[in-house]
Formats: structure tokens, sequence, C-alpha cells
């Protein structure tokens, strides 16, 4: 039987680690964004639409490169964390997670901003008339009926950032237990010819993936459709 | 100070609308006008579900005026859309309780029960998916989710167009009840007037976003002014109450200030008020009171007004006591008769719709 180097673990740690804490940070971004390009008239709401859906065509290399000058000691980001004493975020966890959370996006807005828009204005103006305020009308009844939206954001979104490599090797390297997830392990047992500790990685990756999607699409049946 | 108020500028997109009408604040006002005209978006600024420039008083309170505009959610109204639009994430029952649950227990005037046996929800009331229901049972739980909330106003938005014919029989009867039982104004909006004729006690008329006209039914009804009244389903409409049952013949006479009328015998006790409506293109003008007439309501009436239709066709109008009566004729009829406002003549009603 085969057994995960100490390391290893501590890379499948982090990656769940990330893939979590992003996922749920993004939630909360994605959330009011896609709420806004979904009921804004506004003349620049395109022009945003644009700017969240560029990760899907940049390379991540481009986009980790671009991101590691913003958060360098010359970049803005990272004069600005230098001022705020939060040190700089290239090639901490911080770093790699602020890197995802921009990486996934399009992934969480999309299919809740395409929840909201297939809700209508409709659902909420009745809800209106019936006395519900707008946080009521959200918690109510908007996100209910985006419930199909929402599951679909965060297994994109955590799938997405569990298999994240450019970006995390452009803006955090290789530091083990704070910056080295799977995919830059199972990169590293590659390079050093140990086929087999990268096959049980891999395959473990996409085990795992596999056994998710299956519990999300077996148990959404009822939750895709929304309970009542 | 019991009165409706609205005064409301808006611009849309491709549509502007400035309109202004008072309405006494109890029975049903409807807003009435073509497709486009405005009457849906005049609601909805009344709801608050457009931010218009203007302003609006219900029963004296403010709802909005230069310096307030109350939210949707803070006006005590009810708002029937034109598709029911439950929520399809909960049940009958709690979308029927998703506004009662939000109104607070001093405002609440209105008993589930009382709505359940008003809309005749009790079959209803237990099933699950909303979606599973009729159109008119969707309909009927709309209303009675609005009137839940004890609203001080009933908005309607055409609530019976999006549904089929029978759907709408099955409704208008509900429709008639709350208009009895109800102590609250209803502003009703729609494009059909015999809908309009059945439910409504007065009457705002809107074209091209303006108010062309406002007041009574029955006046603005007979008013030959306005394009209504040159419609080809226009006609008059008289309150009546029910005076004698012929069981002979199965006829039952309706007297009204004026006049009476028989029609086809009805299940309504002594002295039940009874609308019914009498087309223009259904009478007819005698100068002597005709004998030997198969037509058996013929009332005493004096012409008012006389108005050009067309090149071929009059309108006119005449007094029967206290109400007035269209009747559409030929130009050729009315030189042959030598008709003119004032004269006294006979009025040959060849059919009379009863409205309830």
């Amino acid at each position: 039987m085969h057994t995960f180097a100490p390391d290893d673990l501590q890379a499948v740690w982090l990656t769940l680690k990330l893939a979590a804490t992003s996922t749920c940070l993004l939630l909360l971004i994605a959330t009011p964004l896609a709420w806004w390009l979904a009921y804004s008239n506004k003349w620049y709401k395109g022009m945003l639409a644009a700017v969240v859906a560029l990760p899907l065509v940049i390379p991540p290399t481009v986009l980790g490169f671009y991101l590691l000058l913003l958060m360098g000691p010359h970049g803005v980001v990272g004069e600005l964390t230098t001022y705020l004493r939060l040190g700089r975020l290239p090639f901490t966890f911080a770093g790699l997670v602020a890197g995802s959370v921009l990486f996934s996006m399009p992934f969480a807005v999309q299919p809740i901003q395409n929840a909201f828009e297939a809700i209508g204005r409709r659902p909420l103006e009745v809800a209106a008339t019936l006395r519900a305020g707008g946080w009521d009308r959200f918690l109510s009844v908007a996100l209910p009926l985006a419930r199909p939206g929402f599951l679909t954001a965060i297994i994109l979104a955590f799938a997405h950032t569990v298999g994240e490599f450019g970006v995390v090797l452009m803006l955090g390297g290789n530091i083990g237990g704070e910056t080295r997830v799977l995919s830059v392990a199972i990169y590293n047992h590659v390079e050093a010819m140990e086929y087999e500790a990268a096959h049980w990685l891999a395959g473990g990756m996409v085990l795992f993936s596999f056994i998710v999607l299956l519990a999300l699409y077996l148990a959404g049946g009822k939750l895709w459709k929304g309970v009542r | 100070m019991k009165q409706i108020r609205a005064d409301f500028k808006i611009q849309l997109e491709s549509f502007s609308l400035d309109a202004a009408f008072n309405a006494p604040a109890v029975g049903v006002t409807a807003l009435f006008g073509p497709s486009g005209s405005g009457k849906t978006t005049l609601l909805r600024c009344i709801a608050g579900l457009e931010r218009a420039e203007g302003s609006l008083q219900v029963n004296g309170e403010t709802w909005q005026d230069k310096s307030i505009f109350l939210p949707t959610h803070r006006r005590p109204l009810g708002y029937v859309f034109q598709e029911a639009s439950l929520f399809t994430h909960l049940s009958v029952r709690a979308n029927l309780e998703y506004g009662l649950k939000r109104t607070p227990l001093t405002e609440r005037k209105v008993p589930l029960e009382q709505v359940v046996e008003w809309l005749g929800l009790s079959q209803l009331i237990g099933r699950g998916d909303p979606a599973k229901l009729s159109g008119g049972e969707r309909q009927r739980i709309a209303i009675g989710r609005a009137l839940l909330t004890s609203p001080r106003i009933l908005l309607m938005d055409e609530p019976l167009s999006a549904l089929d014919i029978s759907s709408r029989q099955e409704i208008l009867p509900y429709l008639e009840r709350l208009h009895r039982e109800l102590n609250i104004p209803v502003l009703y909006v729609s494009h059909a007037m015999g809908e309009v004729a059945r439910l409504a006690d007065h009457l705002v008329l809107l074209e091209k976003g303006r108010v062309i006209a406002s007041g009574k039914l029955a006046e603005v009804l007979a008013r030959l002014d306005l394009p209504i009244a040159h419609f080809d389903d226009a006609g008059a409409v008289i309150e009546a109450a029910v005076a004698q049952h012929d069981e002979k013949y199965h006829l039952t006479r309706l007297d009204f200030p004026g006049g009476s009328v028989w029609v086809g015998k009805l299940a309504q006790s002594f002295g039940i008020r009874i609308r019914v409506r009498v087309l223009a293109r259904d009478v007819s003008i005698a100068t002597q009171r005709p004998q030997g007439s198969s037509i058996s309501n013929i009332l005493a009436a004096r012409i008012l007004e006389i108005c050009d239709e067309g090149s071929d066709k009059v309108l006119v109008k005449m007094a029967i006591g206290e109400f007035e009566l269209l009747s559409r004729i030929t130009r050729r009829s009315r030189d042959l008769l030598e008709l003119k406002a004032g004269m006294a003549v006979f009025a040959q009603l060849k059919s009379v719709a009863l409205m309830a």
C-alpha cells in the first residue's frame, strides 16, 4: 500500500484550504457583483462584465505575471499592503488566495448572474408589494430561487481553484506548507522522475473530483430544482 | 379625506406618462384605455414600482410628493399582477402567508379564513406546488395573497387578461363578491369594456399617457365626446333592483328611477341590486309608443344630444329618469323621424345584458 509522503499530504491539505477559502471569498464578492450585473442598467455594465470575464481568455501565466508586478514591492497593491503593515503578498498563502479569487471570478459570477437574470424582476416586485424590504426580498426570494446558480458557482470555483497551476507558480512559487499546492507538487514529482508519487497524487485528484461531482449530482436532483 | 389623488409624470424609453386623476376611496375605479395608453405604468407608479415625479395621496396620507417617496414595501397596498406570479419555491400556503407574516399584528384586519372563504381556496390551500394549479386557481391565490396584507387599497393590473375564457368566467364571480364585501378601494386596470362595465363604479380613461376623462362609470360611458362612446360595444350602464318575478312567463322585472325592464327570470330575491348594460346598437327609437311590437322593453325617454358617427350613423343620447341611454341609428332614420335634442321619444331595447 502506498503511503503519501508528509510533503505530499501537506500539499493536499494546502490545496483544499486554498480552494475552500477562495470559494468562500468568491461567494461574498461574486454575489453582489452578479446582482449588480443582472439588474443594473448603467452604461458601464458591459465594461465591468468584460473585466470579470477576462480570466476566461487570458493565459494564467499572464494574469500571474501582472499580479506579481502589482503585488510586488513597486506595485500599487504591494505599496498599499506594505503601508498597511501587512507585508507583501507574493510567495504567501494570502497571495495565492488573492490570485485564485481573481482567476476564478468568472466561474463564480456568471452562474449566479444567469440565475438572477432568469428570475427577473417580477418575483422581487411581487415580494415588495407584500411588504418585504430589500434584504428580506434578497434572502426570501432571490436566494432560494437562484439556488441552482449558487451550487454551480460553488462547484466550478472550487474545482477551478484546485486545478490551478499557472497563477500559483508565477505568484506563489514552490514553498512547502505555504504555497506548494497539489498541482505544483505533481509537477515537482514529474520533474524528479518520481512517476509513482505523481500517479498517486494525480489519480487521487481525478478520483476526488469525480466523487465530489457525483455526490453533488446525485444529491443535487432535489437541490438543483429547489426544495419545497 | 376619503379620496385617492394621483399626479405622475415619467419618461420611459418609448413612452411618456403625464397623468393626474382623483378617485373616490370606495368601490372599484377602472383605469381604462387601449394598450400602450399607460394604464399599467400609472398603476406601477402608484405602487412605487416606477420612480415617477409627482404626488400621491391615499385617504389623506401622502405616499409621495416632492420630498417623500415611500418605497413599495412601505405602501400599505395589495397588487395583483397580470400573471399570478406565485413564488415557485414556496407551497400554496406559504405563498398566501408570505405577506401576512410581514404585516404587523396590529394592522392585520383580514383573517386567513375569511380570504379562504371569499375566494374559495379551501380545496387549494393544502396543495404543495403552485405550478400544478390551473391559471384561474393561481390567480385566486395571488389575489388572496395580496388581500392578506390587509391593504388600504387594492391595485389590479388586468388580472383576467392572461386567463382563458373559462378561467375568466370562473374568477369574475369572486371579483364581484370582493367588490361587494371589501370596504377598500380597488384600482382595476383593464382594456376589456365588458369587465369594466361589470365591475367598476368609477372610470378613468387614458389615452397616450394622458387622462382624457374621469368620473362615475355611467356618466363617462354616456359621454358622446369620448372615443369609448363610438366603440362597437359602446353602451350605457343602469343600476336597477329586482322588483317582481313573473312565474308564468319566467321573467323578472328590474326597476330603476325612471323606468323598468323585463329580463329572463333571475334567482336573486326582491330588492337585490343588479347592474344591466344596454349596448347602443341594441337600442332603437320611435317617436310614438310602438303598438304591436314584440319588444317588451320600451321606455319613455327624452333626447339630450345627437352626434354624427362616420358617414351613415348617428349616436343619440337619451335621458330616462336619472339614467342615460345611448342609441346608434342611421343618419337617414334621424332625418326621417326629425329627431333633435329635447324631443320626447320611446327607446326600444332589443336586449339587456345582466352584469351580475
